[in-house]
């Protein structure tokens, strides 16, 4: 399956599993579809036979809350059945709204509370340097959640230890809880504050696949220093009146609204 | 107890390439030796303790054993959540090393007492908790913790700090240790403070009430054999920690008398009453005007006794 192939399933489940669960985040699963459809169909290297694989790519979801688009992919690749995902939320699923790898081949790393996943990457890659190993981490953080310290304890850490093994995706929709992220903690520039901290900072456009792939085919080796792209992205994204409205953060699409959705969503098919 | 914490931790680090010593920029002059023979077993992560902790379950994650080292409250307090999420949730090997329990950093004030720790960590599922009681305890508490596959909190006591038992113990996760053997009473105590208690039980017996001292070591899994069967056997059973009385070692403690039928034993608790410490002082002054010197475990224990309190008719 290509990437845009991909990308579309992960924003249909999307819909589906937040209509059947009554769930939220669906505008956040939107906006990460597309980073998530280039990585699993061509970045990532995983084997869905061996989740555990050695030289996996480690691939952790910090902003946990849209983890629905994480199981879609796993899903959509091979890690498990497709139709369980419309167990997402339901009693005794494995699959909560927030992700987790409590009996889930090809999570990585559970997450939920914001502001945890790079500082558990930063160990991942130290870990990898140290024992010579090959492998990537790949960490994708929230604008939002770059409200958290601990995410710039992090950001610190990374640079002094030259840890160019970890790639930080920023799913920069510019939107978070209750409105945008700039009228909230303004956290414009982005990327000065990542290029101030040391990194390697690139910029693409979060719905383009060529930029995406582009990006994420560097060489680590080539750098001493991590990577930051900061993917500028549409919440809600392909969905049109759901982009760039903080309603759909919590709101589940249903009735006529789940429609017109999955309507968009098949004018839309690749 | 930390020289001797760092000193088991730097045979370990020989032997095994995979154990990893992770400082919140704490520990000058007493990690240098280690930084200076192991640097690739190092790690500085500087004054940052959700990072250090966060970065330390990623690195088990990949097959290391990580300790973390901090002083006080902040490798526990400061980080909760990636202790609890983070190494707890995915059975990481991560040790967490907090030095100076209880009163340790005396005059230094309240943000350096750690007196909730034991409470705090023993509520986190899988999460084993050591408070060893002198430098032998504190040895043999190391290798079992670095043994031990998943997260463990150990809990120490100040830099230097003496032997209490004469000679090699019997340690094993979730036991206790027995020290003195008594009819009338038992204390229980976990920590540093075993010092005290040692003193304590020792008068006792000259004042002539047969007092029992049993160390616990492991706060979590508790030694609820060992309770229910002293709680058969004794009138009094207290416990003295250098921490709140309040879901700490007495609470603990408390949870396996309350859920046994029959007990002889009435039971209190000696500790920090449900407060900050708010006065200035030497962990000694702290000790005593907080009621957990030996002086004041004595006046307790022998208040309740004489009182007839707690004697039993039968």
């Amino acid at each position: 399956m290509n990437s845009l192939e991909l990308a579309w399933k992960i924003r249909r489940h999307g819909v589906e599993m937040t209509r059947i669960s009554k769930g939220s985040h669906i505008a956040s699963i939107l906006s990460l579809a597309d980073i998530l459809g280039v990585l699993y169909s061509d970045i990532l290297k995983y084997d869905v036979g061996n989740p555990k694989l050695e030289e996996r790519d480690r691939f952790i979801l910090s902003k946990g809350h849209a983890g629905a688009a994480v199981y879609s992919a796993l899903a959509e690749v091979g890690f498990f059945p497709v139709d369980e995902l419309m167990t997402h939320y339901a009693d005794g699923s494995r699959l909560s709204g927030h992700i987790s790898h409590k009996g889930v081949p090809g999570i990585e790393f559970s997450t939920g509370s914001l502001g945890h996943g790079l500082s558990v990457g930063v160990g991942m890659a130290l870990a990898a340097k140290k024992d010579k190993k090959n492998h990537r981490v790949i960490v994708t953080l929230g604008d939002g959640e770059c409200n958290e310290g601990s995410v710039w304890e992090a950001v610190l850490f990374a640079n002094h230890f030259k840890l160019s093994n970890l790639i930080v995706i920023i799913d920069h929709n510019k939107m978070q809880s209750l409105t945008y992220c700039d009228d909230t903690i303004a956290i414009t520039p982005m990327e000065e504050k990542w290029k101030a901290f040391g990194w390697n900072v690139i910029e693409v456009d979060g719905h383009d696949h060529n930029q995406l792939r582009t990006s994420l085919s560097i060489n680590p080796n080539l750098l001493e220093k991590p990577t930051c792209i900061v993917a500028h992205t549409v919440k809600g994204k392909g969905i049109s009146f759901m982009e760039s409205d903080i309603l759909w953060h919590y709101r589940s699409p249903q009735g006529e609204e789940y429609e017109a959705a999955v309507a968009e969503l098949e004018e839309a098919k690749p | 107890m930390r020289d001797t914490f760092v000193r088991t931790l730097t045979d370990l680090a020989e032997k095994d390439k995979n154990v990893m010593l992770v400082t919140g920029d704490l520990g000058f002059g007493v990690l240098k030796n280690y930084w200076e023979t192991y640097p690739e077993q190092f790690i500085n992560a500087g004054i940052a303790e959700q990072n250090m902790t966060g970065l330390a379950a990623g690195m088990a994650l990949e097959g290391k054993i990580v300790f973390t080292y901090s002083i006080g409250n902040f490798p526990t307090l400061r980080c909760l959540e990636q202790i609890r999420n983070d190494a707890a949730y995915h059975n990481a090997n991560v040790k967490i090393v907090a030095v100076g329990g209880g009163f340790a950093y005396g005059a230094l004030g309240m943000s350096h007492h750690a007196t909730e720790d034991i409470a705090i960590m023993r509520a986190l599922p899988d999460v084993i908790v050591l408070s060893p009681g002198d430098i032998i305890e504190t040895e043999a508490a190391v290798k079992s913790l670095y043994e031990w596959e998943g997260t463990g909190y150990l809990r120490l006591g100040r830099g230097g700090g003496r032997a209490v038992h004469n000679g090699p113990i019997d340690f094993e996760i979730g036991k206790a240790i027995p020290i003195l053997e008594g009819s009338r009473v038992a204390i229980f105590s976990t920590g540093e403070i075993l010092e005290e208690a040692n003193k304590a039980a020792i008068e006792l017996n000259q004042l002539g009430i047969s007092t029992g001292l049993y160390s616990f070591p492991t706060v979590k899994p508790i030694d609820a054999e060992l309770i229910q069967r002293v709680a058969k056997e004794v009138d009094l059973i207290v416990t003295v920690e250098e921490h709140n009385i309040l879901g700490g070692f007495g609470g603990a403690v408390a949870e396996v008398l309350a859920g046994t039928f029959g007990n002889r034993a009435h039971f209190e608790r000696i500790g920090l009453e449900d407060r900050y410490s708010e006065i200035v002082g030497s962990q000694e002054y702290l000790r005593d005007s907080y009621g957990m010197s030996a002086y004041k475990i004595v006046n307790k224990i022998s208040n309740l006794v004489v009182s007839g309190y707690v004697i039993h008719e039968t």
